[in-house]
């Protein structure tokens, strides 16, 4: 998606213009490392995605943290929870967080050793 | 603390920290791949006089660059280093950048060593693991790990090492350092 981009300013229509000016969804605890999956579930109760969550679907096919999320986007963490907490609602999205184990911190260990 | 299968994936993070101008951007430079990632915070009374909101009184939130990397270790498993607001003013943002957080650095610069007390009170007071590497600045004096360590009052299973975070191999030390203090701890904690 092409967007108006004022080199200065960043995207022409501010960002809470493409939430509705809310500021408070089901998507504020999300963590900045949760990780989004579409479900491919298909909108129901008239929900129909913003171009913004559009987006996020399209980029969630595989499993994303939410600051990927923000980052690809370039849209503020604020105001990509309330998109994400919007698609979680309808049940569009799933988020995962997966704990570390004993195992993973020493595959993370030699990984880092490795780099 | 195995959980579901092992293809599932796992997004760690980990926290750099310290006072401003300590090199935390700089480490995270070195050793992963920088992305931009804005936050965007309500102003506090603290702000009052450094951001100038006069003649726009509604606005009452500000937009917050963070330091933001990512490593791939492997497919399905990545690190995350998200350097902490260095102002005393973002405080409020450090408690939802700490949770479940895999550990955090602490960067200090010998020569205002007392910047990074905030930074070792609070995660000692949430029970983040945590390391302090001493950034050695050209032109600082040096002084051994040790020597920080007395100066900064650390437990001793706290590990202190010195470190030049331009360098990409000192900046991985540093981590593995942290992810190996992380794993000490946790092994601990479990029966």
């Amino acid at each position: 998606m092409t967007r108006w981009m004022d080199e200065e300013a960043g995207p022409i229509v501010r960002p809470y213009a493409l939430i509705g000016g809310r500021t408070r969804s089901s998507g504020d605890t999300l963590d900045l490392v949760a990780l989004v999956t579409a479900t491919g579930a298909f909108p129901s109760n008239g929900f129909v995605p913003s171009p913004e969550q559009e987006r996020i679907l399209s980029l969630v096919t595989e499993a994303t943290s939410v600051a990927d999320v923000a980052s690809e986007l370039d849209l503020p963490l604020g105001v990509v929870r309330v998109l994400l907490g919007d698609l979680k609602d309808h049940k569009l999205i799933s988020i995962g967080r997966a704990s570390a184990s004993e195992r993973i911190l020493k595959e993370v260990i030699n990984g880092l050793r490795a780099l | 603390m195995d959980f579901g299968p092992s293809d599932e994936p796992v997004a760690l993070k980990i926290l750099i920290a310290g006072g401003f101008g300590v090199g935390k951007t700089t480490l995270v430079g070195s050793i992963s791949e920088i992305r931009p990632l804005r936050t965007e915070e309500v102003l506090s009374d603290r702000g009052i006089g450094i951001d100038d909101v006069e003649g726009v009184e509604s606005k009452t939130t500000t937009t917050v660059a963070m330091d933001f990397g990512r490593i791939t270790i492997r497919e399905g498993l990545v690190v995350y280093l998200f350097g902490t607001p260095g102002q005393e003013r973002f405080w409020f943002m450090w408690d939802e950048l700490s949770y479940g957080a895999l550990g955090a650095v602490v960067l200090a610069d010998t020569r205002r060593l007392t910047d990074c007390f905030p930074s070792i009170d609070y995660f000692e007071q949430r029970g983040t693991p945590f390391i302090v590497a001493v950034n050695c600045f050209d032109g600082a004096d040096r002084y051994e790990a040790e020597e920080v360590r007395v100066a900064l009052d650390l437990d001793l299973d706290v590990p202190v090492l010195l470190c030049d975070v331009r360098r990409r191999t000192s900046a991985k030390t540093v981590l593995v350092t942290l992810v190996e203090h992380s794993l000490k701890v946790l092994t601990a904690s479990q029966p």
